[in-house]
């Protein structure tokens, strides 16, 4: 390779200075935010915090430790995500499966893929689909944040798209020694599939710990709000005072909400992604461009 | 070649899946009966009154309808501009950075809001955005005179627009930096032996051989123009900034669950999901005949 010219080498400080700029400017509302939780509930409100606690305890967390909405919604996400996670997969498992079967093999197989593709461009909306919700019984049940999306026919099709790449031979060695579908489906399937299993799994998982608003929509009891939904009423209720006109009323308003308190309850909903995000990130970024881009 | 006897078993598989989409997704396409209704919950689909299109005339009619139809497109077609322009530009800056570990971070520090909730970035962006909060302290350093930045019509769709790119930009990143390794390096090879530098070789090389993920990704997301971020507006947003912030999907929220106004909301909702449809159906046909992407 030949010396980098003067300008090029200019170009590539400009560029890591300004790469990690951007970089610096989407960690700091996160940084902010985690000061605050552990700052004086004084200096909170004055708003004093930038990048360093000011005054720093762990008040916040003590008390959070005490709060009962705050462990009990917490509770009810884990189950959310466990019980949701398993049923989206099962499902994707088994639908994907028979619909990656050819037109030969599975003769239905073109009516079922119509049947499913159409409702990923068309829905009934938000309001049908609550009325639905409500008849079939499912207002205030956690199986409220789990049925009516039981099947993501996205994820499906990633999986079809997979079981497709199979060699047809390992299928055929498996039917010749008397496995039926099942066993294809669990001992073959399956276990060739890891890597695009963890990606949809993943997505999945993320998915029901971030949702909040089926939430307000079909649970009326705050007792089995979700974490998100329960953050996201601590959230809309500052919004709803904030229509007050004059500077003085806001900045009362703004104090008498514990900040530090809330802020630390944000900072714990958004702590598990962030914790294993360094970690998982390669089998998300796999997943999307499988995805996306398709030769 | 034998093949599998037992077709049986595969309906019976699908059949989980079936009953599922049939209730779920199926019966709230049928559920748009109650846009033509009078609808009572307690009448439900079957007993309720036909109106024929009075729901709609009704709606279209609502002095704000016009407002938040506008606001709708204005927020989504910024939206759908930046997250071309932004990832666009990102990619392109991130592929001249040649220590790997540094890209790596780089790209997962930009990705990171895309896995958080809007209840999460909801509170950090009311938070940076407040009175007292960070913003108006760099403002006050300044000299200059504070802004509520959440209670301005004008600030506040700004700032719905940009979190909605911070958050996503991600994704499209790195679909465009996938793009990017897919072109051949013998073409830089060879534009290196004619003399071009790296910025000729980002204009003649890069670009053309992005324009096909371009263009796709821009084309399929015209299908989602009538979506200008439900959870995210209706998380950040307060009755102040209804006539710069309400979108389609506000409104009907409201309509129907809190005015109980269950028929008029259901006819925006249907006015919505038929222009998306026809939207989706014209973007898909596009993309398969520029890029031949199919989803199945």
């Amino acid at each position: 390779m030949h010396k980098p010219t003067i300008s090029r080498r200019l170009f590539v400080i400009t560029n890591t200075l300004v790469l990690s700029l951007i970089t610096l400017l989407g960690i700091i509302p996160f940084v902010h935010l985690l000061s605050i939780s552990l700052s004086s509930n004084t200096a909170a409100m004055a708003g004093e915090v930038r990048l360093w606690p000011v005054g720093f305890n762990l008040d916040a967390y003590r008390y959070l430790g005490e709060k009962v909405e705050f462990f009990r919604s917490f509770r009810v996400s884990l189950t959310r995500v466990v019980l949701g996670t398993a049923v989206n997969m099962l499902l994707v498992f088994i639908t994907a499966y028979p619909l990656s079967k050819s037109n030969h093999q599975f003769k239905f197989r073109t009516p079922y893929v119509w049947f499913f593709a159409i409702t990923m461009f068309f829905g009934g909306g938000l309001i049908p689909t609550y009325m639905v919700v409500k008849n079939t019984g499912l207002i205030d049940s956690v199986w409220a944040l789990i049925l009516p999306g039981a099947l993501n026919v996205w994820n499906m099709v990633l999986m079809l798209n997979f079981f497709r790449t199979i060699p047809k031979e390992l299928e055929e060695a498996a039917t010749i020694d008397g496995a039926g579908h099942w066993r294809i489906l669990w001992r073959i399937y399956l276990p060739v599939s890891l890597p695009s299993i963890a990606t949809i799994g993943l997505f999945t998982i993320v998915g029901h710990w971030n949702s909040w608003f089926d939430g307000i929509l079909y649970l009326n009891s705050p007792e089995k709000y979700p974490l998100q939904t329960y953050l996201s009423t601590l959230i809309m209720s500052i919004n709803s005072q904030m229509t007050s006109i004059s500077i003085e009323q806001i900045k009362a308003m703004e104090n008498l909400s514990e900040k530090t308190l809330r802020t630390a309850q944000i900072f714990m909903g958004a702590l598990p992604i962030m914790v294993v995000y360094p970690f998982l990130q390669k089998y998300f970024v796999k997943g999307m461009t499988v995805g996306s881009v398709k030769e | 070649m034998r093949t599998l006897k037992k077709e049986y078993l595969l309906h019976l598989m699908l059949l989980p899946g079936v009953i599922v989409t049939l209730i779920y997704a199926y019966g709230p396409m049928a559920g748009l009966v109650m846009a033509f209704q009078q609808f009572e919950p307690l009448a439900g689909f079957f007993r309720s009154d036909f109106v024929g299109f009075d729901n709609f005339r009704y709606v279209f009619e609502l002095p704000d309808f016009k407002q938040v139809l506008w606001n709708t497109i204005v927020i989504s077609v910024f939206k759908m501009v930046l997250f071309l322009l932004v990832p666009l530009i990102l990619a392109l800056l991130l592929n001249e950075v040649t220590r790997r570990w540094f890209s790596r971070f780089i790209q997962s520090a930009i990705f990171l809001p895309f896995f958080l909730s809007w209840t999460v970035l909801g509170g950090v962006i009311i938070e940076l955005f407040s009175l007292n909060g960070p913003v108006n302290g760099l403002l006050g350093a300044l000299h200059m005179e504070p802004i509520m930045f959440m209670l301005d019509n004008n600030w506040f769709r700004g700032i719905v627009i940009g979190s909605d790119v911070w958050k996503g930009m991600g994704y499209n990143m790195i679909v465009m930096l996938a793009a990017i390794t897919g072109i051949h390096a013998t073409l830089y090879e060879a534009a290196e032996v004619d003399g071009a530098g790296r910025w000729k070789q980002m204009i003649h090389i890069t670009l053309p051989g992005m324009a096909p993920i371009l263009i796709l990704l821009g084309v399929l997301s015209l299908g989602g123009i009538l979506n200008a971020g439900f959870e995210q507006i209706l998380i950040m947003y307060n009755p102040t900034v209804y006539e710069g912030a309400d979108i389609i999907d506000t409104f009907v929220y409201r309509l129907g669950m809190f005015s109980q106004q269950f028929g008029p909301a259901a006819a925006v909702g249907f006015f919505k999901s038929v222009i998306s449809l026809a939207l989706v159906a014209v973007t898909y046909y596009a993309a398969y005949k520029y890029n031949n992407y199919r989803i199945f």
